[in-house]
């Protein structure tokens, strides 16, 4: 194992019970990357990033984190660590920059040092204004804002983040993603969970796609979408069920490769507009009709037969 | 030297403490003021027109250090259970912690701990009003302070473990009736265990509030003797019985 890895895993298991949350996955992360995992709830995300941030034991295979084994460095791991959980752990009886102040205690960090480190954390997740205020009376997008800030008092090497947008409003997410675009771009190792396709497409220079506990795919946003998927994607919706099964029927020998769905019908493309073309020519026409590039999803979709949100 | 992980929990404990003690004051004084005045003086000038004194101390005496320790059980019991489930579920502050160095055995440490020193504070306040109105005749009775803390801890070591075994606080008000109240009434708080049914006297021996309240009234009385560490032994033991469990419940809470 190369020393250089932030996190290394292999035949990396969780059991709870009877049920295998986390089936034998193997992933490398390296300095500076931007790792995501990728799939439906209930994939084995949040349990893989809980074993990875120190706070679940695995049950089978190896993990090491930052070069130590989480079974017996635990806390010094996650003092180098910066988490940020897929709900929010804010205390609500603390203001806005005491919440980052106490938790800069949590990992031993002199008071007055941390006070000024919360003041420029603030500035960074645009919450300078809001310091002195209590954190209910923020919303939803400047709590995850906060989380954020708050998982980087510890000035982190690691940054793990559990579905950092889930549950914020289109602008919200766009604000978050934003800032850690930022902590990209400055060099930053992120970890982080999502079932946003657009979320992982925007965010990952190198992904794994998760389904029922095992990594299902393995590479970059690209990579994936040009090894699994075709460039476009014709996208039709019929009146009603009926109508999509006599369509179906007619549409074999348009595109590569086609989806059924309930609702919809995917055709998978090299040229869409081409594609097009030739369905006004056999006479088909759908109710809407949209053609677009393909997607994450459109890769999770072929591999599991199943859409992301299901 | 760094501090102890634990007492970092207590650090921010006292910290959000900070920003509403001032309320707390309040109630922490007309506590005192009500009971004794109820119950010591009120029903107390009853019982000395009967028959004088309880174990020879005028009533309010008598009742004042049971008062005490109960009153300390009381606010562990309140802050082990509904906020310990904040901390688990609800809010979920306790997650936050063990992404730390802190771990779980860390955050049930550091919050019996605080839970302890709370009731310590209401106690100082206890014995104060309880010594304005004449009730403490030994300045022994400063030890019933810890003694209180020492009562509070026992309970809080417990109820805390339990709290996080539970994933809702359906519980938490059958412990309160069922065993919190029970314990209140019969621990030797306002009548001496002798008046108790013999199977009940030994039910009074086992509760650790019973143990409390004759630390603390050996205490205000000035009767202390080397025997009642018997009584020290018994509440620690509880606490380090209970530590045992607590570490096990916070850790499968917390990191399961």
């Amino acid at each position: 194992m190369q020393r250089d890895a932030m996190i290394a895993a292999t035949g990396l298991t969780k059991q709870f019970a009877d049920f295998t949350a986390v089936d034998h996955i193997s992933v490398r992360v390296e300095r500076g990357e931007s790792f995501g995992f990728l799939g439906p709830n209930g994939a084995g995300k949040t349990s893989t990033m809980r074993m990875i941030g120190c706070i679940s034991e695995r049950d089978a295979g190896q993990l090491t984190v930052l070069g130590m084994d989480p079974a017996n460095e635990g806390a010094a791991i996650r003092a180098r660590l910066g988490v940020v959980p897929q709900e929010d752990t804010l205390d609500l009886d603390l203001t806005v920059a005491d919440n980052i102040v106490i938790y800069g205690r949590y990992f031993g960090l002199d008071r007055a040092q941390t006070k000024k480190r919360a003041d420029e954390l603030l500035d960074f997740v645009q919450l300078a204004d809001r310091s002195n205020d209590r954190v209910d009376v923020l919303s939803g997008g400047m709590r995850r804002r906060l989380m954020i800030a708050r998982a980087l008092v510890n000035q982190p090497e690691l940054i793990l983040l559990d579905e950092p947008t889930t549950g914020l409003d289109p602008q919200a997410r766009h604000l978050v993603w934003e800032r850690l675009y930022r902590l990209k771009r400055d060099g930053a190792t992120l970890v982080l969970t999502t079932h946003y396709m657009d979320e992982a497409q925007q965010l990952c220079d190198r992904l794994v796609i998760m389904d029922e506990g095992r990594i299902v795919a393995e590479g970059s946003p690209r990579s994936l979408i040009d090894q699994h998927s075709t460039r476009d994607v014709v996208e039709l919706r019929f009146i009603d069920e009926h109508e999509q099964q006599l369509a179906v029927s007619r549409l074999e020998n348009i595109g590569q490769r086609r989806e059924v769905l309930a609702g919809r019908v995917l055709i998978y493309s090299n040229n869409g507009d081409a594609d097009v073309e030739r369905l006004s020519a056999v006479g088909l026409h759908p109710e809407s009709l949209l053609v677009r590039r393909s997607t994450l999803e459109d890769v999770f979709l072929k591999l599991t037969g199943r859409s992301l949100d299901e | 030297m760094a501090a102890s992980p634990a007492l970092r929990v207590v650090e921010h404990q006292a910290y959000v403490f900070k920003s509403f003690w001032r309320g707390t004051l309040f109630a922490y004084v007309l506590n005192p003021l009500l009971y004794l005045g109820a119950l010591g003086f009120g029903l107390g000038a009853l019982i000395t027109q009967n028959q004088g004194d309880v174990n020879g101390l005028p009533y309010v005496v008598f009742v004042a250090p049971g008062l005490m320790a109960a009153a300390a059980m009381m606010a562990a019991a309140g802050d082990s259970l509904w906020p310990i489930m904040a901390g688990t579920k609800w809010l979920r502050v306790f997650h936050a912690m063990v992404a730390t160095p802190i771990a779980p055995r860390d955050v049930y440490t550091g919050t019996v701990i605080w839970t302890s020193l709370r009731a310590g504070m209401g106690a100082i306040v206890f014995l104060a009003v309880a010594a304005a109105l004449g009730a403490v005749p030994s300045m022994w009775g400063v030890v019933a302070v810890p003694s209180a803390a020492l009562t509070a801890a026992a309970f809080a070591a417990v109820l805390s473990a339990y709290a996080a075994t539970q994933e809702t606080d359906l519980r938490f008000r059958v412990i309160m009736s069922l065993v919190i109240m029970p314990l209140f009434l019969l621990s030797g708080t306002f009548f001496p265990v002798s008046q108790l049914p013999d199977g009940l006297q030994t039910l009074a021996w086992v509760s650790p509030l019973w143990h409390g309240v004759e630390l603390c009234r050996a205490s205000t009385t000035g009767t202390l003797a080397l025997i009642d560490l018997v009584h020290v032994a018994v509440l620690a033991g509880v606490v380090l019985c209970a530590r045992f469990w607590g570490t096990r419940t916070f850790a499968q809470k917390l990191a399961p």
